[in-house]
């Protein structure tokens, strides 16, 4: 199988080309250029060293997020339209998976977060088994207070990653103890290599038309739109004229 | 037989997600257009977040249907355009990269359209053009005058200071309770009302080919508000006529004072609001009376929002000047084209 991974949900940018467990080429970048720009003339790159036609592709793997909104987007529409123009396999996977899946020790805890503002996070929690992140505590957008509410039930160790854990190590540290372990900062980055190792073994998507990015939150609008009024629907929102 | 040209075009500047499929850069084979209005109507205007969401869900669905309705593939393909800017630079991304990836995917030549340009060759589709060319573009974002002395080279030598004609209708209509997208309804009530307000016509006279309606939009609201603290009750047919007026008078008096200077053979009338049924009428009167040379070309109602099929008319001047680009496109929400030279103060 033929797999390109595509991971753009934040500031670090990942593309890797693999076929079956053999990875053919990947660039990781951290250097906040818009993805818009960067994405396209990566995959280009690789594939293209890969020595790879878009057609000869079977499955294409992406993170879906939580992350930067746009930055998801960009990473999504760029795989559904690629599956679907070429009508090949579309595999989704969880921003947050993805960059947990750096960690190899087994039965490790693993705690992956990027930074939502306003001290909250979106994050989840993760054990490393039969060398795959499985989700314990499922993906969600978080107050770092209640966060560590929610990992009181478990007293292991917990390994914190991403780039963003930085800024709130500090009151990790205090509440959680020993248990709060720094993953060390060569995991930090998320890599498409992982990504798409992952994804080669799920199912892919039934209907990529339906595809979209896991925002895990609504917009403010349409939460303030709810708030006031609670019954009414108003879909569908979209209409073909 | 000459070979046909087809391009596949994609427009997701604001809230309208758009593909389309046009031969020879004036024929519609396919123009698939998917609306958000009803989702924006929930929050009195677009919201540019709750927009880009609602692109990414739409995006496959309209490349499939308008393949599907030109009953074409992509082995007939010649190009592929898509708008970069102006517009929502979330919207903007989904087209953006959903239009490279197909380029990449089927190894097509890459068109990036100025939204702008797209709206002036709407009217393409009614008849050729011949320059030089004046259009007043009028829309939500936008109020402008744009010569042309060829196609493909757009020069602007007016525009508003303040407000687009458009969301000063937007912003009456939120007063009038009327709701999202209030241009439509206003024109309606414009037409049962008369002009009994007399709203100033801001910047009729000066000597240059600016707009200005944030003026005529606070005259508007005040009388309203006025007309509240004393319990008045104001016919809402004639507030809709009165100002629709002044905006008419302002646009029509600012073209004709253009055409004066610069004689051209074809005016276009085109952008969201070039919907309008009171602008296109006063244009259709007072056009043949000033320049009974000079022809007009009205984007027909149907091109005159947002759509993929401008997007290929215009796709396809470039395409004809091998204006491409590459993989590294990215959106520019604020695009413009360049004043003339010499008009910029």
């Amino acid at each position: 199988m033929k797999l390109l991974a595509i991971d753009t949900s934040n500031r670090p940018l990942s593309v890797a080309v693999l076929e079956d467990t053999t990875i053919l080429a990947t660039t990781t970048t951290n250097i906040g250029r818009n993805h818009s720009s960067t994405l396209l003339p990566i995959i280009e790159n690789l594939m293209a060293q890969a020595g790879l036609q878009p057609a000869d592709l079977d499955r294409i793997v992406v993170a879906t997020g939580p992350g930067s909104y746009t930055g998801i987007r960009i990473g999504v529409t760029t795989a559904k339209t690629l599956a679907f123009t070429l009508n090949k396999e579309l595999v989704g996977v969880s921003s947050l998976a993805a960059l947990a899946g750096n960690v190899v020790k087994e039965g490790q805890l693993v705690v992956p977060l990027f930074d939502a503002r306003r001290d909250n996070i979106f994050t989840g929690l993760y054990r490393i088994e039969n060398h795959q992140p499985v989700s314990v505590i499922a993906d969600q957008h978080v107050s770092v207070t209640e966060w560590v509410q929610q990992l009181a039930q478990y007293p292991e160790p917990l390994v914190f990653i991403g780039t963003d854990v930085e800024q709130y190590a500090t009151d990790l540290q205090a509440q959680l103890a020993d248990r709060f372990v720094r993953a060390q900062a060569q995991l930090d980055l998320p890599q498409a290599t992982v990504l798409g190792l992952i994804g080669r073994q799920l199912p892919p998507v039934e209907h990529i038309h339906d595809f979209v990015p896991d925002y895990l939150r609504l917009t403010q609008a349409e939460r303030d739109w709810q708030a006031k009024h609670p019954e009414k629907e108003h879909a569908p929102y979209v209409e073909k004229i | 037989m000459e070979k046909q040209n087809l391009i596949l075009a994609f427009e997701s500047s604001c809230d309208e997600t758009s593909v389309a499929v046009i031969r020879n850069g004036h024929e519609i084979l396919s123009n698939v257009i998917a609306t958000q209005i009803n989702s924006h109507k929930r929050f009195g205007g677009v919201v540019p977040e709750v927009a880009s969401r609602h692109h990414i869900e739409q995006i496959t669905i309209c490349i499939e249907s308008a393949l599907q309705e030109a009953d074409v593939t992509y082995e007939d393909l010649d190009a592929v355009a898509v708008t970069y800017g102006p517009g929502l630079v979330g919207a903007l991304l989904v087209g953006v990269n959903a239009a490279k990836t197909v380029a990449y995917a089927h190894h097509l030549p890459l068109i990036p359209v100025n939204h702008m340009a797209g709206h002036i060759y709407a009217a393409r589709f009614v008849k050729p053009f011949e320059f030089p060319m004046m259009a007043l573009l009028v829309s939500g974002g936008h109020t402008e005058l744009v010569y042309m002395q060829a196609d493909g080279q757009f020069e602007i030598i007016g525009e508003t200071r303040d407000d687009a004609a458009g969301e000063a209708y937007d912003k009456i209509g939120r007063v009038l309770g009327v709701p999202y997208p209030a241009g439509k309804v206003i024109d309606e009530m414009a037409h049962q009302g008369q002009d009994t307000f007399n709203f100033p016509r801001a910047m009729i006279d000066e000597d240059n080919y600016d707009f200005s309606f944030s003026g005529l939009k606070s005259a508007f609201i005040n009388t309203v508000h006025h007309a509240d603290q004393i319990g008045e009750t104001l016919d809402h047919n004639n507030l809709a006529a009165s100002f629709q007026a002044s905006v008419v008078d302002v646009l029509t008096s600012k073209t004709l004072r253009v055409l004066k200077q610069y004689p051209v053979k074809q005016l276009v009338l085109a952008g969201g609001v070039a919907a309008n049924h009171g602008l296109r009428e006063r244009l259709q009167e007072v056009l043949p009376q000033e320049f009974p040379e000079m022809e007009l070309i009205m984007a027909p109602l149907k091109l005159c929002g947002d759509n993929g099929a401008m997007i290929g008319a215009a796709g396809y001047v470039q395409y004809q000047h091998q204006q491409f680009g590459d993989a590294a496109l990215n959106a520019d929400p604020s695009l413009e084209f360049d004043w003339m030279p010499g008009m910029l103060k």
